[in-house]
Order: structure tokens, then C-alpha cells, then sequence
């Protein structure tokens, strides 16, 4: 492949990669964002030239090397500048959350000590402003969008085009001092520093090497063979380090396309319009993709729904192995072909899926009959299993050995290996250099020979060589008598279901597993339009008799599944409520990628959970509550507590 | 009271200009019945100007009667130092006035950023003709158009439901879709009718952020009806009261909120 260079003899930094792409491909589109209805494009020579205009400009502002550069906002082109820009002047990007609460950024700031930050708008300002004076290592702040800010005190504050403009200015002046710092970068100068999201604790700054991002974007890209002229939409958050190894490690290694929507509002207009051809989203956002399809043909007409399952059960049975490659018999095959033309290329026109030709999904387990759904259309989805801590990849599936329940072989250079206790750990040249300011942690996590602990329990499939996970480590118990606990082998099965969005089991320690369950709105609103069933808030709909006759009816088909499991039967949830309220980030009981935080739940709810213990039929709780402003409110309700028949525990498993 | 002449400057610290509407003893009758007695105010270049005042005080007409679209039996309108003549709604429009409605008034077919679009009516000069053609100047004057119609859609974040019909969305879009529709017309002069009329406390908020944002961004001149004290005391620089008719205070919010004319008239008075 003439364009994409092998070996990563001379391009050992983010400057020198963006540099190859702007003279090797400099009229290639490198980034696009939808902005006032029209796709603005820039072209790799053009990204240069921006992104030197604001590196000479953050010179002149005064950011020395070895300094953190913050920067927070939604994906927009700008903002993947300023960690480029950074990275020029010899300075460490560090992006953060833009949904985080203005006390969560204090840490992370006071954390690494940013003394520059580059917000995207005023929202993200007056967080920052909130919390400045807890803040000393700060100095300058850089804006981008000016709206609303204008009177704002500008000593410290600037306007992101202006600190371009005093860029161009002063070029002559300072490129040497730009030049001399980026020529110093090296293998092992420092790419990145992002923050763990935090599931026990508070975050971790984890620091990645230039050698971490460009060794992994480099071996991914060969894995899924990416190409210069692909497109990816970039709308998950910019302070996850998936994201910045699409958006930044990928799109520089091959030089595709960036698209960045208009607004978190238009993300799926926007993912129709531009056609991805790689992309990436977590379970939730195909769930939420699938439901919305299933209740649309509900509401479509006759013919329209006939000929929709009609295709759609043919496309289950055919379109995996069509897609895998294997033998179909040619009667299927015209069958599904026609299909394509009838149901499914229109249905993935409509999903913004017409081009996918890579797509991954990762971060928890997915749905089989989800995953199925997207493949039987013919959608290349495949799962990956990674980290901050490894630069993401670890494992992924390859073409053709794609399954719903595992997440794939190792990686290109990983090594992978399975303690006694069941913990997965690996080894690669992505492992991350160390967690700022934490050598502690880095100990515990990373040995002396490079072994990186993922704190899953999981095991390798001895015929296929898939990983299967199975539970996070720590999570991995045991019950009264013995048995193995595994709470989220059985949560996952519970969120398969359309109407649960979240559920928490417990039972380490105990007799038995009880659930806290979380219904999804939008499901479950939907149901009760069309049942004429009225309801005034989220609570009463969640505590109706029929919610929870069908909740319940769920709870007992997972108990019939997980009894088939001869290693994990003891997790039969015996009972369990409906919760008045959503599981919820603000509320810090879920982590921002919205992973459940036991122990804090735990807490919170523990009167709820003795009353699942004790036998009551009901209980009376009152809840804290954060708004999104952080103030904070309460809710109180009083919560039926169900019981859920059990099944007989199946000894020898029959066939499978 | 404060300084007539040359304008002031708010607690925020801006600057606020000359007048730029006046009212002179002002009366509107409708038969025999007077909605508007004797009320003189002014309107200055810059100002968020309020006019409040219980049901059936006379609020909408005087909005009416800024805008033009009641003629005062006695008294007389001032736009922009000269007294201003009977006017067809377009020439109004024409002088830089725009509006919203109480009860909405959109295009209900029409998808959102064509109901924006009609905002630039006046500023199209190309014939019907070369529209229907687009031939030569129409392709460009619409594309220059459609530039400030974007613009105003991104500042009022509508840009998911751009091309929604008007008819599939809920009130308070509605809501904002009218404001984006009265700001394409570029006016000097924002008259908004009970603009929060019928919302909830989020989407007041929005709407009185937004409020601001313009007066911010543009330095439009708003004027606006509102029943809800709350807002219109956070939100205005200077505001009359009415009741049956009549001016009952004219001030700073804080000057109108201890006029004991304005306690009565919203409290109420013991009658004896």
C-alpha cells in the first residue's frame, strides 16, 4: 500500500505523523464538522497550518514543554487541534469530560495541575471559573465558541481565533522555538494523559507514551485493514481513550476522515448523512437504535410489518454466515439479496449503516439477539475487549470468528495470560507508562516485567483461543454455600431485555440474589401508550402492577437461562424491586461511561436492600438526588418488592 | 426616576442608548371602550424593556400599537425621533420591527427552517419570476439567506429538528422557532408577546437565556409582554405596569416592585 507506510522508522510523534499526512495527502479531507447545516471541511494541509497557527500562538501565551494543557468540550475539530497543538509545544493534552460536574473537573485539574485550558464553550468556562480558586497551577484559558462570553474578565481568558491570529503574527518568530520543541519529541516522550473513569475511586490519570498510541493505532489499523479514504463519526466523549485512538492515533496513522456532528442532539441525522465507514459505539447506543426501529414498525402499516418480519426472520437465519463467508445455498442467497433490496438496505440507509464496512462495539456485554440483528444485516459488527490502561485494544474479533460471547483473540503484539484466581492480564506495546503522580497504583496494577491486570475474571476458549469475560474480578464472589457469584454475568442477561435499562444484583455472602432493576422509558412509555395506560412521572410508571408483572416475567426467564449454567445457578435472583429512580452519573452512582458503582450503591440504598432481605413486602425510601446544575433534591416512594420463581438447577447440561 | 436624556447604564454595566421609540399620551378606544388611557413611555437603543400588568390591563395592545397594527385615536408613536405615519404591516417590518405572537403563529406544514426562512422576506429583492427560475441574483440571494437563517438556528439551538414540520413539535419549540424567525429579519426592534406564556421552569429558563443572548450578541432592542413577575423582573432593565388601562409605575425592577400602585394591582386592595 503506497499510503500507508509500514514501519514506524522516523514518524515516532503525533507532529510528525500530521506532518507526513499534510505533504503526503494534504488535499485529503482530515477533518469535517456540520456547522449552520453545511459539512465544513479541512483538508490535511489546512489542519496543519490551523493547528501551527494555535501551537505558536500557546508559545507566545507562555505554555512550556512538560506543562498540561486541558482541554474539555464536545468532538469538534478544534478541539482535537488543541491536543495536536499541544503535543507541538512539547506539552501534555489531557482531555476531560464536558459532562462532568464542576467539583469532578477541580480534581482532575488539580490533579495534573493544568496550567492552560481550552473549553469549547461558556458552559465549560464557568465550570472552570467555579473552581479556579481551588486551582493554583492555573493561568490561561482558551475558548471557542465566543458566545455569551464577551463581558466575561479576559485577563486570563482568550478567544481560541485570536490566539491563532497571535500565532500568525509572531511566525517568524517563534516556529524555531516550535520546531526545537517538536524535534525533541521522541518514542517515548508523552503522547497523552487521560482519566480512568473511575469505577472504584476516584480517576487515575493514566499517561501514554507516543510508542503506546502510535504502536496500537498502527497494529489496529493493519487488524481491520483501514484505509486513508475511510470515515469515521466522532461523537463519543473526547476524554475516553477509545475516542482518541479513533480520532486522533487512527485517523493520523492512516489519514482518514474525522466527522464531528453539529450537536449531541443531530448525532444520528449527521451519522445518516456522512455513511461512516468504521464505526464505533457502545451497546447502549445499538440498543437504543434497535428499539427505536422495533417501535416505528409498530406503528407502520400492515404490509409494511409482514414484509419487514418477513425478511428480517430469513436475514437471522442466513445473513451471519452470508457475511462470514460460509457456504449458503443459492436459493438463500437470492432470497437475501432481494431482501437487501426490499428491507435491509433501506433499514441500514436509515441507521446511517450503508457503509459500514468495520464496526466495533465494546465497554459491556451485548445483547445476542442485538448483535445478531445488526450482522444479519449484513453490518460487519464486532466486538473488542480493551482499556485505558492498554491503549484500548487487547482483543478483538477477526473477520469471520465473530460471536456474540467472547471478545475475540488477542491483539497484534499482545500477550495475554490467566491467573489462578481467574484474572486476565496482558502484556504489550501499548501498555500505559504509569498513572500520574501514583506510583502506588502503577505497582499494583503493572509488574516489573509489563503485566498489566485487567481486573476481569475471564477465560480462554481452549478450542477457538476467544476470550470470554466473565465478571469484573473483584465483583467475582462467593455465595452462603459455596457457589460461585457473578453478579454482572447475570445483569447482562437482565439488560438484554428492551424494558430493563440497568440492573444490580447482590448475593455475595448471602443465600440468595436479589436485584435492584431500573425499566427503560422508553420502552416501557411506549408499551403503556399503546396500552392507554396512563401515568403522571418515571415513578409511577416503574411501580405500575403490570411494569412489574412483566418485570417479573423477565427475572424468571433469566432464572430458567441461568440455571443452565451448572458453574453460576446459585445467581437465581430470588427477589427483586423496581427503582423510583434512575441509576445516574450526577448521582454518582453510575461511573460517566455509565458503569455501575457497587459499593456506593450499596450505601445508598441500603434500607432498600435489607427490605429485599428481610422479607417485607413493601418499603418507604427517600432518595438524594443531584440535578444537573448540582443542586441537589430528594424523592422519596415506597417500592414493592417482588418475588421471582426459581428453577430446579440443571446437574449435566443436555446438548450444549 | 432616571435620566431621560442621553441613556444610562445598567447594573451589568451596559451601556443603554438614546430613545428609540416614544409614546406620547397615548388613548386606544375600541367603541366605547378605552384599553389604552393617556400612557406616554419610551423605548431606548439597547434596553430590555417590560410592560406587565394583571389580564386584561392592556398589554397586548400597546405591543399592537408599537408594532403599528392599531392606530391610536389620540396621542402619538415616535420611531426613531420622528413621528412615525399609519403603516402597512411590511412597511413596518421594512423599518427593522419584529414580532412574535402570543398564540403561535407558524406555518404548521412547513418544516422549521422554512418557517425560518419566511423571516427573510424582506430582505429578498429578486422578482418572482427569477425565483421561480433560479436564475442569476436568486440563486445567490438565497444562498446569503439561508446563511443568516443557519446562524440563527445554531444560536438557538434548533438544529436537530431543522427539518421537522412545525406541527410534530412541542410548545416551547414552537416557541423558539417564532424568536428564530423574528431574529432572521435582522430587527432593530424585537417585540415579544407573553414569551413564556404556557412553559415550564426549564423552558422558561432557556427562553430567558436566550432572551439575553440576543440582546447580548446583537444588541437588539427587545420589548416584551410578560405575566410572569419572576422572569420579567430578572430579565428587563426597565419596566411599565399597567392596570385597567392606565400607567400605574415605570422604573428599574426594583423601583416597580416597591411602587405600592403595583402591590395593589397585583395583591389586590381591600374595598370598603
Amino acid at each position: 500500500m503506497a499510503t500507508t507506510p509500514t514501519g514506524a522508522g522516523g514518524l515516532t510523534s503525533v507532529p510528525a505523523l500530521l506532518h507526513r499526512n499534510a505533504t503526503e495527502f494534504g488535499d485529503a479531507p482530515a477533518y469535517r464538522e456540520k456547522e449552520f447545516g453545511i459539512w465544513q471541511s479541512w483538508t490535511w494541509s489546512e489542519t496543519r497550518d490551523e493547528i501551527e497557527a494555535l501551537a505558536l500562538g500557546l508559545i507566545d501565551l507562555g505554555l512550556n514543554e512538560g506543562d498540561f494543557v486541558a482541554v474539555i468540550g464536545r468532538n469538534r475539530p478544534h478541539l482535537y487541534w488543541s491536543m495536536m497543538a499541544a503535543q507541538m509545544c512539547g506539552a501534555i493534552p489531557v482531555p476531560l469530560y464536558q459532562d462532568a460536574a464542576a467539583e469532578e473537573m477541580a480534581y482532575t485539574l488539580g490533579h495534573c495541575g493544568a496550567r492552560f485550558v481550552i473549553a469549547g464553550d461558556q458552559e465549560q468556562v464557568d465550570k472552570v471559573i467555579e473552581v479556579q480558586r481551588e486551582l493554583p497551577g492555573f493561568e490561561q484559558m482558551i475558548y471557542l465558541d465566543p458566545r455569551g462570553l464577551r463581558k466575561y474578565d479576559h485577563s486570563k481568558l482568550h478567544q481560541y481565533s485570536h490566539v491563532q491570529d497571535a500565532g500568525r503574527a509572531k511566525i517568524d518568530e517563534l516556529r524555531p522555538v516550535m520546531q526545537a520543541r517538536i524535534d525533541k519529541l521522541n518514542y517515548d516522550s508523552t503522547c497523552v494523559m487521560l482519566y480512568t473513569s473511575g469505577t472504584t475511586g476516584k480517576p487515575k490519570g493514566v499517561v501514554l507514551s507516543n510508542r503506546n498510541v502510535i504502536e496500537t493505532s498502527k497494529s489496529s489499523s493493519d487488524f481491520d485493514d483501514l484505509r486513508q479514504t475511510d470515515d469515521i463519526l466522532a461523537y463519543l466523549p473526547m476524554a475516553w481513550v477509545g475516542d482518541f485512538i479513533f480520532s486522533v492515533g487512527q485517523a493520523l496513522w492512516t489519514g482518514f476522515c474525522t466527522n464531528c456532528p453539529e450537536s449531541a442532539d443531530t448525532m444520528h441525522v449527521d451519522l445518516r448523512e456522512i455513511g461512516p465507514t468504521y464505526y464505533f459505539a457502545p451497546p447502549r447506543v445499538f440498543e437504543t437504535q434497535l428499539t427505536n426501529v422495533m417501535i416505528r414498525m409498530e406503528d407502520a402499516g400492515k404490509f409494511k410489518q409482514r414484509l419487514f418480519h418477513y425478511f428480517m426472520n430469513h436475514a437471522r437465519k442466513v445473513g451471519p454466515g452470508i457475511l462470514d463467508g460460509k457456504d449458503v445455498s443459492l436459493f438463500d442467497r437470492v432470497k437475501y439479496h432481494l431482501g437487501e433490496l426490499m428491507v435491509y438496505g433501506p433499514l441500514k440507509n436509515t441507521l446511517g449503516f450503508s457503509r459500514v464496512r468495520v464496526g466495533y462495539t465494546a465497554g459491556e456485554a451485548i445483547g445476542p439477539e442485538i448483535f445478531d440483528f445488526y450482522r444479519s444485516l449484513g453490518i460487519n459488527l464486532k466486538q473488542l475487549y480493551g482499556q485505558t490502561e492498554a491503549t484500548v485494544f487487547i482483543t478483538a474479533q477477526p473477520d469471520g470468528e465473530v460471536r456474540s460471547d467472547t471478545v475475540g483473540v488477542q491483539c497484534p503484539g499482545v500477550e495475554l495470560k490467566i491467573a489462578d484466581n481467574g484474572e486476565v492480564f496482558y502484556r504489550s506495546p501499548g501498555v500505559f507508562v504509569e498513572y500520574y503522580k501514583n506510583a502506588e497504583s502503577t505497582a499494583d496494577t503493572k509488574d516489573a516485567e509489563g503485566w498489566v491486570a485487567t481486573g476481569d475474571a475471564g477465560f480462554i476458549e481452549p478450542d477457538t483461543g476467544h476470550l470470554r469475560i466473565i465478571d469484573r474480578a473483584k465483583d467475582v464472589g462467593k455465595m452462603a454455600d459455596g457457589s460461585l457469584f457473578a453478579p454482572k454475568y447475570v445483569e447482562n442477561k437482565l439488560k438484554f431485555f428492551p424494558n430493563i435499562l440497568e440492573a444490580v444484583v447482590f448475593g455475595n455472602g448471602r443465600s440468595e440474589c436479589a436485584a435492584f432493576i431500573n425499566i427503560d422509558l422508553t420502552a416501557v412509555g411506549n408499551w403503556a401508550e399503546r396500552n392507554n395506560i396512563g401515568y403522571a412521572s418515571y415513578q409511577e410508571l416503574a411501580q405500575h402492577p403490570q411494569v412489574l408483572a412483566t418485570i417479573k416475567a423477565h427475572v424468571e426467564e433469566v432464572n430458567v437461562s441461568v440455571a443452565q449454567d451448572e458453574m453460576l445457578s446459585g445467581c437465581q435472583v430470588h427477589r427483586f424491586v423496581v427503582l423510583h429512580k434512575e441509576l445516574d452519573a450526577d448521582d454518582g452512582e453510575l461511573t460517566r461511561t455509565r458503569k455501575v458503582r457497587r459499593r456506593i450503591i450499596e450505601e445508598k440504598y441500603a434500607d432498600i436492600i435489607d427490605a429485599l432481605y428481610d422479607g417485607s413486602s413493601e418499603v418507604s425510601t427517600t432518595t438524594e438526588v443531584t440535578y444537573e446544575d448540582g443542586r441537589k433534591g430528594s424523592i422519596s416512594a415506597t417500592l414493592t418488592i417482588c418475588d421471582a420463581a426459581t428453577s430446579a438447577v440443571v446437574t449435566k447440561m443436555a446438548a450444549e | 426616576m432616571l435620566d431621560q436624556t442621553e441613556g444610562y447604564v445598567t447594573a451589568d454595566g451596559r451601556q443603554i442608548g438614546p430613545v428609540v421609540m416614544e409614546m406620547k399620551n397615548i388613548t386606544l378606544r375600541f367603541g366605547g371602550v378605552e384599553a389604552i388611557k393617556d400612557i406616554s413611555f419610551d423605548i431606548r437603543e439597547g434596553e430590555i424593556r417590560a410592560i406587565i400588568g394583571p389580564n386584561g390591563a392592556g398589554k397586548s395592545s400597546m405591543l399592537n400599537v408599537i408594532s403599528g397594527f392599531y392606530v391610536p385615536q389620540e396621542g402619538q408613536v415616535f420611531y426613531k425621533g420622528a413621528p412615525r405615519p399609519q403603516m402597512k404591516p411590511f412597511e413596518v417590518a421594512r423599518q427593522g420591527i419584529a414580532r412574535t405572537f402570543q398564540n403561535i403563529a407558524l406555518f404548521e406544514g412547513m418544516s422549521v427552517l422554512d418557517n425560518v426562512m419566511t423571516g427573510r422576506l424582506t430582505h429578498m429583492k429578486t422578482g418572482l419570476f427569477s425565483q421561480a427560475l433560479w436564475r442569476g441574483k436568486a440563486e445567490a440571494e438565497e444562498t446569503a439567506n439561508r446563511e443568516v437563517a443557519e446562524k440563527i438556528i445554531d444560536f438557538l439551538e434548533i438544529q436537530a429538528i431543522r427539518k421537522t414540520p412545525v406541527s410534530r413539535l412541542p410548545y416551547g419549540l414552537k416557541k423558539r422557532v417564532e424568536l428564530a424567525r423574528a431574529l432572521v429579519a435582522e430587527p432593530s426592534l424585537l417585540l415579544l408577546d407573553e414569551p413564556m406564556a404556557g412553559m415550564n421552569v426549564e423552558e422558561k429558563e432557556d427562553m430567558s437565556r436566550f432572551i439575553l443572548d440576543v440582546n447580548d450578541e446583537f444588541g437588539t432592542t427587545i420589548a416584551l409582554i410578560e405575566h410572569d413577575m419572576g422572569v420579567v423582573m430578572d430579565l428587563s432593565d426597565r419596566v411599565v405596569v399597567m392596570d385597567y388601562g392606565k400607567k400605574i409605575g415605570d422604573g428599574t425592577p426594583d423601583e416597580v416592585r416597591g411602587n405600592q400602585a403595583v402591590i395593589d394591582a397585583y395583591l389586590g386592595v381591600a374595598h370598603d
